[in-house]
């Protein structure tokens, strides 16, 4: 490993968190760079070591399930931390709990009297064709008329330094335990520059996660039994679910330890007989919750957990139906859904969007795919993308054939230049593409989380951060410059 | 406690205990064999009989040599008794409830299954027996090492002790069926020169002979032994005292009663044992290790069913009975959990 020389770092064309121009750090990441700077060679990779050593002593894994084996990952970290300074990072918590309380008002008005659709806001026809509405949920009335409880969403910053909302994330978010755990090891790591605390703490989300959840409960002054409820070991997720489960000290329950009664109330199956259960954050997507009336094949759900939540038994986070606005072509009307809820200008920008269902959007489209990004609506995990500059004229072609037959599913965005970071690559410091997913609470009142976690590209160029395909992460600090 | 995680936490201690106790049993076997004279029509045979196994054994391998049943019993997963299978499945159980364990103790566990497993895969001689047993052996009671100083007196501890306790019980008359079956000479006279060796083995296997030797003051002698074993209530691996301390550990858990008697129906059987007897014939020896092991099924079979069944197996309320079948059709065919047997 050699020596970091600032100097020799060029970010060429993006913006980079840390360094403003070759040899200059942003004033918020002086000290850290400073201090990277004074390592020697040997002292670098010794830092890289431990973070190694720490990662597979706590046992942080994530888990890729091929060919019937199942195989638990390292997580893999990068130990140069991504820097926000806390006056920006107010603005964007204020914004982030502005877009979720908006999309909380708008899905409870779907479910309910669907005012923004009879006052010409928001098309019917893109209700219509949503995968992700639920009839089974119209007129459902949920705690604090709270849908989505916990939600991810991600954020990205263009060549010019805005931060934009790239998507949310309303169904099953996951990837807040990596943001615990990677503070940990940076903790471990990097002590030195801990001291001073200018450095906002994260460590608050399982309480206020553990307090979110119980204000939902339906038989309030008790002390509420809170589960969650996972897919199972298989699930590339079950780390974090069992790590949760472990911070808040509530139970790690499957669909067959859970059962629901001739009263529609949930009950586990404790040693000593039965016991009901108030609360269930849901890490199995809606269709597999219950197969009396979702997919009926569905082995990971229980069977009546919907009638019990209708009559308000037990209390679903996040609530089935939830994922309606966690759909990239209501992502582009979010703007306006803010505007209509709550008469406010959004303080977060959207990333301008192009929905192939209105002609004159497609015809931009089709006519500038090597320009742009396309995006079916219901995908995850950057599946099924087009990234028009990197793409051939084959994969525009079929393209083009994709979004004429369903023109509904497909959005285009233009292709950011998303911001960079500085990363240890092999033996060098280089610039990657870096994310951020802050994670937002909503029940009686909303939190956000301090920062979030970084994803990064972990190979040159590239801009997927996800897990499953080479992405790493890092910690995230949010600093206070006033505290120098 | 949840009963899924509770059946989890005692398949794991129950394969645990297997997989150090059938290193025991394949120990004392091959040190048994070392002191015999030549002549003495012994062998390899009779463990794989007293696993009541012989139809998948002698379905993959063509003779019971050393070797072979070596082989089958430590490393083949055809076997799910085997040392690695049990291992394998420890790991599994381990695995859905992290949650509730230290994780040193996954770490351990983890480690050792891998280790074993590279181990088989470059086979086990003769030569290297004695230190992959007793590396197996090391590993395991460095987990319950783990355990008894790492983890909360809680009902994961209680579950945990049930498992240990019950296969302790259940092996350490396995390993006294080696003794018996069929693998001694009949007629006294020709028993008698090497029957001290014997026994002593026994004892060695199952690390009790300084503690014999402290309780029993007397020479090795093979009701003294088998008393012992059978009957002591302080040495850790006679089967009254791994009863007693399953005793203790089902009393801290609500509903006990069922389990608790068929406790006290084992404990009857062997304290009513003619040790005399079984010292002398090896068929009634025999014929006792199989009765107190239907003792020991019955006995966690009333612990599977006050606390690890689905209520609709009948414990619970009738107007929930319908809803309850329903789930059970479900969970039946659930995809990820508990691995036992």
């Amino acid at each position: 490993m050699s020596k970091v020389n600032w100097d020799d770092y060029l970010s060429k064309g993006f913006y980079d968190e840390l360094i403003k121009a070759p040899g200059q750090a942003r004033p918020e990441a002086e000290l850290l760079c400073h201090y990277l700077a004074n390592l020697d060679a040997r002292e670098l990779a010794e830092h890289k070591t431990a973070a190694e050593v720490a990662i597979q002593l706590m046992g942080i894994t994530f888990t890729v399930y091929t060919e019937g084996n199942m195989i638990d990952r390292a997580w893999p970290f990068d130990i140069v931390p991504r820097i926000i300074p806390l006056e920006e990072w107010r603005k964007t918590d204020a914004g982030l709990k502005q877009r979720v309380q908006a999309l909380n008002m708008f899905i409870d008005d779907l479910y309910h009297d669907q005012k923004i659709i009879k006052d010409g806001v928001f098309p019917a026809e893109v209700l219509a064709q949503s995968v992700n509405f639920r009839p089974q949920c119209v007129g459902i009335s949920t705690p604090h008329n709270v849908w989505a409880h916990i939600c991810g969403s991600d954020l990205v910053r263009d060549d010019d330094g805005t931060l934009y909302v790239l998507e949310d994330n309303l169904r099953v978010p996951s990837g807040v335990s990596y943001m615990l755990e990677n503070r940990n090891v940076t903790k471990r790591v990097l002590p030195e520059l801990f001291a001073g605390g200018r450095i906002q703490p994260v460590d608050d989300y399982t309480s206020q996660l553990y307090d979110m959840l119980a204000s939902l409960s339906p038989r309030p002054g008790d002390d509420p039994n809170i589960v969650i409820l996972t897919p199972g070991i298989y699930n590339s997720a079950y780390y974090e679910h069992s790590y949760l489960a472990a911070q808040m000290g509530v139970q790690l329950v499957e669909g067959p330890d859970l059962m629901v009664g001739d009263d529609d109330c949930v009950y586990m199956r404790l040693i000593d007989g039965l016991q009901r259960v108030d609360v269930i954050y849901r890490r199995v997507d809606d269709m597999f919750i219950d197969p009396e009336v979702f997919n009926p094949d569905s082995m990971l759900g229980v069977r009546g957990l919907m009638r019990a939540w209708r009559k308000g038994n037990v209390a679903l986070a996040n609530a089935p139906g939830a994922g309606v606005a966690d759909d990239k072509v209501v992502y582009a009307f979010v703007p306006k859904i803010i505007e209509y809820y709550l008469g406010q200008q959004p303080l977060l920008p959207n990333v301008p969007s192009y929905l192939c269902m209105f002609e004159e959007d497609r015809k931009y489209v089709l006519a500038n795919l090597d320009k742009l990004v396309v995006k079916p609506a219901n995908e995850s995990g950057g599946y099924g993308m087009l990234i028009g500059p990197h793409s051939s004229a084959k994969e525009r072609a079929k393209f083009a054939e994709l979004i004429k037959a369903d023109p509904r599913n497909y959005m285009a965005q233009p292709t950011l230049n998303l911001s960079t970071s500085p990363t240890l690559c092999g033996n060098q410091m280089e610039p990657r593409h870096v994310d951020l997913r802050p994670f937002i609470l909503s029940g009686e009142s909303n939190w956000v989380t301090t920062g979030g976690l970084t994803r990064v590209a972990l190979t040159k160029g590239s801009l997927v951060v996800n897990s499953s395909q080479g992405g790493g992460s890092k910690d995230t600090w949010i600093v206070d410059l006033a505290g120098n | 406690m949840l009963s899924r995680v509770a059946e989890n936490v005692y398949w794991l201690a129950r394969y645990l205990e297997r997989a150090e106790d059938t290193a025991r049993l394949l120990s004392v076997n091959s040190h048994l064999l070392l002191d015999l004279p030549r002549p003495t029509q012994l062998g390899w045979s009779e463990i794989i009989a007293i696993t009541g196994n012989d139809e998948l054994f002698d379905e993959h391998y063509p003779t019971r040599d050393e070797a072979s049943v070596l082989t089958f019993m430590c490393g083949d997963r055809r076997y799910t008794g085997s040392i690695l299978s049990s291992l394998s499945a420890a790991r599994e159980n381990l695995r859905t409830t992290r949650d509730v364990i230290p994780r040193e103790i996954w770490e351990e566990v983890n480690q050792m299954y891998l280790n074993v497993k590279e181990q088989v895969g470059s086979g086990i001689t003769p030569r290297r027996r004695d230190a992959f047993l007793g590396r197996v052996i090391r590993s395991c009671q460095t987990v319950n090492g783990l355990i008894e100083s790492t983890l909360s007196y809680t009902e994961v501890r209680s579950f945990l002790m049930l498992g240990r306790q019950l296969e302790r019980a259940d092996m350490t008359t396995r390993i006294l069926d080696v003794r018996s079956a069929n693998l001694l000479p009949r007629s006294p006279e020709d028993l008698t020169p090497f029957e001290t060796l014997q026994w002593m083995s026994v004892l060695k296997s199952l690390s009790g002979y300084q503690m014999y030797r402290q309780h029993v003051r007397l020479r090795i002698r093979g009701p003294d032994v088998l008393q012992f074993l059978l009957q002591n209530q302080k040495f850790p691996r006679s089967v009254a005292c791994a009863l007693e301390r399953l005793a203790n550990a089902l009393i801290t858990l609500p509903r006990h009663e069922a389990a608790l008697n068929e406790v006290e129906t084992c404990r009857q059987d062997l304290a009513n044992a003619e040790i005399a007897v079984l010292a002398a014939e090896p068929d009634r020896l025999h014929a006792f290790v199989d009765d107190i092991q239907v003792d020991f099924d019955e006995l966690h079979e009333a612990i599977r069913q006050t606390y690890f069944a689905q209520p609709e197996d009948g414990a619970q309320t009738q107007s929930q009975t319908q809803t309850q079948t329903q789930t059970q059709s479900q969970s039946s065919s659930g995809a990820s959990t508990p691995k036992h047997g």
